[in-house]
Parts: C-alpha cells; sequence; structure tokens
C-alpha cells in the first residue's frame, strides 16, 4: 500500500497522546494507593495539556487524508459494521474525556464521589481517568481494527497489529512521560522511565513477531485465481491505462526493494533498540529522555511507513505491465 | 430477489475496448458530474475510468494464448467494500443488489478502495469522491429509452456480444444459463466476496473421433468393409504396379 504521511502522523501522534494519558493516569492510580507519592494537581494537568496538543496535531493531519473533509461528520454514522466510523467517535469522546481529566486536574474541580474502604476518595478526576483509560484503549482498538480486520491484506489481518498499536504507543507515551517528570516531577522520572522499558521490550517482541509472521505469509490470490486461467505462466501484457491509474497510485508504495529493506532495521533500531538503550542510560543522566523520545518518534514513523508499504494489496496483481 | 450482473464471454472478447469508451462517454456526462480526465492529450494521460479492459498471456512464444480481459466492479453478493465505509455513502441496493456510492455522502477516505479485492474502484481525484461501475443505474430503469436500449452502456457497445447482462438469481435469464451451462466462474473465490459479474472461460471447438466411427460399426453388407492387412512379407497389389 502506499504509506499516506496524513496517517502516519496521525497514528503515531494519537498513539503517543494515548500512551502519554495511561502513563499520566498509572502515576495517579499509584499514588492514590500510596504506591508513590501524589504529585500536584498541575503535573497532571499539564501532562493532559501535552496530550490535548498531540491529539489536537493529530485530528488536524487525519483531515488531510480525507478529499471532503468538510463532510467528515458523516463518518460517524456508520459506527455498527465500519471500525474507521468507531474511530472516528471514539477520538473525540477520548478528547473530551482527556480535557475534562486536565481540566478537573488544573482547576482543582475533584469533587468526592465515593471512598473506597481502604479510606482513599475517589474523586472526580479518577472517575474522568478510568472513563479515559477505557476510550484510550478502545481507541487503540479502533485505530488497529481499520488495518486488522482487511482480510485481503494479510500482513495486517492479524492480533498483533492491534497488539502492536497498543505497545508502541504506549512506549511512545511513556517514555514522553518519563521526559515531562524530569522537569515536573523528576523524583518520578524514574517510575515512569521503568515502565517504558518494560513496555518498550514487549513492543519490541511484538513487533518482531510480526516481521516474522509477515516474512512466511503466502499470498491467498494469485494470478490464476485472478483471472480465473489455470496455467502455470501467466503475464499482463496491458493494465488497460498507459499513464497509471488510482489502482497503480494507491496500492504501490514506490520505493525500491533496497528502500523497503533498509526501512527495516533502521526502524527496529530507531523506535526500539536505541531508545531501550538511552532509557537504561537515562536511569542516571535523566536528560537523554528527550532525545530517547524524539529518536524514537521518528523510528516510529518510519515503521509506520514499513507497516503500510510492507502489505501487499491484491488488487496489484492486475496491474503489473502498463503495456 | 433480483441480483443484476454482468456475464463476459472472454472466449468472445476481442480486447477492443469499446465497452471502455461507450461506459466513459455514458458515465461522463451523467447528471453526478464527468469522470475526470487528467492530461488527456498529454504524455501521462490519466483518469477515472469504470471499466478497463486488460490484456493477459498465458504460456511462452509460440506456445501462448492471448486473453483480452475486462475488468469492472463485479456487484459481490457480499461486498466487503460496503460495511467499511464509515459514512454509508457506500451501499448495496436491496431491490437490485447493485453496489453503488452516494457522491454527496462520500468523503474520500479511500477506505472502500482498500477493502476491494479486484481494484475495481478508483477516486475522482477532482471530485474527490469514490467512484466505481454503477451498472448504468440511470440507463436500466429509464422508461423513456426504448426497451432494448435499457441495457448498460458497455452491453449495448460490445460489437461481439461478449456482455450479457441479467438477473443471475433469475434461473431462467440468459445470464444464469450461460453461467450454468458455459462454466461461467467467479474472480478470487477464495475471499467469499461472491461476485456477481461472471466470466465464461475461453475454450476450444474440438470433435473427438473414436477408431470405431471410422468404419461403419454396423456394416451388414459389408460394402465398406476394409481388406485384411496382409503381412509385412506378403506381397501386395501394390507391387503389382511397381514393375
Ligand atoms: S468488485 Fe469490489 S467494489 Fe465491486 S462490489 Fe465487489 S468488492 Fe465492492
Ligand atoms: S471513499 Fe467514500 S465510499 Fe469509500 S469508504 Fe470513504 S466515504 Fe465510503
Amino acid at each position: 500500500m502506499k504509506p499516506a504521511f496524513s496517517v502516519i502522523f496521525l497514528t503515531t501522534l494519537i498513539g503517543a497522546a494515548q500512551g502519554l494519558f495511561l502513563a499520566l493516569f498509572t502515576h495517579q492510580s499509584y499514588a492514590l494507593f500510596g504506591l508513590l507519592p501524589m504529585q500536584s494537581d498541575d503535573f497532571y494537568g499539564y501532562g493532559t495539556l501535552i496530550v490535548m496538543v498531540l491529539l489536537a496535531a493529530g485530528l488536524v493531519a487525519s483531515f488531510f487524508h480525507l478529499g471532503r473533509p468538510e463532510r467528515a461528520w458523516r463518518a460517524a454514522t456508520q459506527w455498527r459494521t465500519s471500525w474507521l466510523s468507531r474511530e472516528v467517535i471514539v477520538l473525540p469522546a477520548f478528547m473530551g474525556v482527556a480535557f475534562l481529566f486536565g481540566v478537573s486536574h488544573l482547576f482543582g474541580i475533584r469533587p468526592e464521589i465515593v471512598t473506597l474502604p481502604g479510606g482513599q476518595v475517589v474523586d472526580l478526576s479518577l472517575l474522568l481517568g478510568v472513563v479515559g483509560t477505557l476510550l484510550a484503549f478502545a481507541l487503540f482498538v479502533c485505530t488497529a481494527m481499520i488495518y486488522a480486520c482487511l482480510r485481503f491484506l494479510k500482513e495486517w489481518n492479524s492480533p498483533l497489529t492491534v497488539i502492536n498499536y497498543i505497545l508502541m504507543g504506549g512506549s511512545s507515551g511513556f517514555i514522553l512521560a518519563a521526559f515531562y517528570a524530569v522537569s515536573a516531577a523528576p523524583d518520578q522520572a524514574d517510575f515512569f522511565a521503568g515502565w517504558a522499558i518494560i513496555i518498550t521490550v514487549l513492543a519490541l517482541i511484538g513487533r518482531v513477531a510480526s516481521l516474522i509472521r509477515n516474512a512466511r505469509l503466502k499470498p491467498t490470490s494469485t494470478m490464476q485465481t485472478a483471472i480465473g486461467v489455470k496455467h502455470p505462466k501467466i503475464t499482463q501484457r496491458s493494465m488497460g491505462a498507459m499513464g497509471g491509474s488510482f489502482n497503480t497510485r494507491e496500492f504501490f508504495h514506490g520505493k525500491s526493494d533496497s528502500f523497503l529493506r533498509a526501512i527495516k532495521p533502521a526502524f527496529l533500531l530507531l523506535a526500539f533498540v536505541l531508545p531501550l538503550v538511552l532509557l537504561a542510560i537515562s536511569l542516571s543522566t535523566p536528560a537523554l529522555l528527550g532525545l530517547a523520545f524524539i529518536l524514537q518518534y521518528v523510528g516510529l514513523l518510519a515503521e509506520r511507513w514499513f507497516f503500510f508499504a510492507q502489505a501487499n494489496h491484491p488488487q496489484n496483481l492486475y496491474y503489473q505491465t502498463v503495456g | 430477489m433480483t441480483q443484476l450482473a454482468l456475464v463476459i464471454d472472454l472466449n468472445v472478447c476481442v480486447g477492443c475496448s469499446a465497452c471502455v469508451t461507450s461506459c466513459k462517454e455514458w458515465n461522463t456526462s451523467g447528471s453526478a458530474g464527468p469522470l475526470v480526465d487528467e492530461r488527456p492529450y498529454g504524455e501521462n494521460p490519466t483518469g477515472t475510468f469504470f471499466n478497463r479492459v486488460q490484456t493477459y498471456e498465458m504460456g511462452t512464444f509460440p506456445n501462448s494464448e492471448t486473453m483480452h480481459f475486462p475488468k469492472s466492479c463485479l456487484h459481490c453478493e457480499d461486498p466487503p467494500c460496503v460495511p467499511v465505509c464509515p459514512t454509508g455513502a457506500s451501499y448495496k441496493r436491496k431491490e437490485d443488489g447493485i453496489v453503488l456510492v452516494d457522491y454527496d455522502k462520500c468523503i474520500g477516505c479511500k477506505y472502500c478502495s482498500w477493502a476491494c479485492p479486484y481494484g475495481a474502484r478508483e477516486i475522482d481525484e477532482k471530485q474527490k469522491v469514490m467512484k466505481k461501475c454503477t451498472l448504468c443505474v440511470d440507463r436500466i430503469y429509464d422508461m423513456t429509452m426504448p426497451e432494448e436500449d435499457r441495457k448498460p452502456s458497455c452491453v449495448k457497445a460490445c460489437p461481439t456480444s461478449a456482455r450479457l447482462f441479467g438477473d443471475i438469481h433469475d434461473p431462467e435469464s440468459a445470464v444464469s444459463v450461460a453461467i450454468r451451462e458455459d462454466g461461467g466462474y467467479a474472480l478470487m473465490p477464495e475471499w467469499g466476496t461472491h461476485p456477481s459479474n461472471h466470466y465464461l472461460p475461453r475454450r476450444k471447438t474440438k470433435m473427438k473421433i473414436h477408431a470405431d466411427e471410422l468404419e461403419r460399426a454396423d456394416n451388414p453388407l459389408k460394402l465398406d468393409q476394409q481388406l485384411p492387412k496382409p503381412d509385412k512379407d506378403q506381397s501386395t497389389m501394390d507391387d503389382v504396379s511397381a514393375w
């Protein structure tokens, strides 16, 4: 498939935003049970501001993907059948709840809701955090299922797609949270960095697993089933278009095989290995976390590019020779 | 229930592309607005078409065969392109099974084209909406036309009558009979899309003659019985003429 930059930015930006939200709320939950020192409202509030900025940037990017953005509201109507429609609903819902979560912290609007038997007070921010967490995961699932549900695109049609979207977004968000904590709550940076290491390792395992899976895929459709002729040697002589068509532009990445081969180790290095090394070093030199986040973001852009480019659409069987 | 469809006879198609041009002509002049053409007279002309004729070669020259292969939306009975559409712009009509795009609702997200394994949908780069074959829905029900014209434009244009049009759910329709009796098949059956359009295979007319058919098996008067063959070392009548 042709990687569309709008979608690459959309998925990586909102992935980082969801991950950062989850990181902030994880911290708040730990603190609720006294496992970590509770931070000031400002820590969670301004952190959520970063979440909002990333989400907004992702949303802007997504509009560049649409031919008719002015009709985008219509995309919320088919949630019964379309994962894309579900994403269109869950994304603003998550934005809304994250926004309220931030507001409740920044303006101290935290009315008490219940007190747990252990004496922990559940207030509005916590409730919003729980709803936001559910929505963050729902958004990961919707985004990934847009790709994973297309059974013709075998490279995507796997639960690994969903798992990896969650893990890579989580990794990116927790590294960002660690970087944010270095300036906002320095003694908490190690908590986020520790989780970031765990999630990044899992993400690396998940991504390598999907690379191995994809390397072993056999195409289901062949030239024989495409045109219904049983002959071992079928050659296309003309595709019915001289100057290309939508079919030749949308479904090919347009780069050489060697480029594709070079991107793979590059993104594995940038998105997983280098951030892990930097995270490990950062436990003593926290300043490196910013670099880790940026390097990994570049790596994730490359990863997403590769994710699209690697998927081989069966329609390509019909578009091999101009003629 | 009705399921309108095309049946394309690959044994008859000569690859003239008359269906391509008549389709483009009809559908670019309709109320939905033109089908975009970019650089139509330039070096790399490109544009949106509903129907294209492709050519394939089987085997290696000189033992090869050429096949012309018209390809358009197959109006699948279980169309994977429809449920993925986030706006409901893509839909399958209940009354006749035609898969259509509502150009006024489409947001041009292209997701449906990803979900079609046949590459049957093409975006209109100018109107920024997804387009595809409509089976000439604006023609086949047009009561102002004489009945013989109420057929898709491509069917009318085909000089060899390689394209049949009709209801494949009616077992007596010409298309159903052709599919049933002439080996109609679907493209990429492995995806379970159940394409409504079918293709009739290329076929050779051959006659099988068995040895006993060269003689009259039932030959009471022994009129055309062959004489027993002489052994190799026996002289035959042929020798008589040799000297
Ligand atoms: S051929 Fe493609 S566009 Fe047409 S109905 Fe089938 S899946 Fe949809
Ligand atoms: S391009 Fe149009 S018809 Fe296709 S999925 Fe998007 S909104 Fe639906």
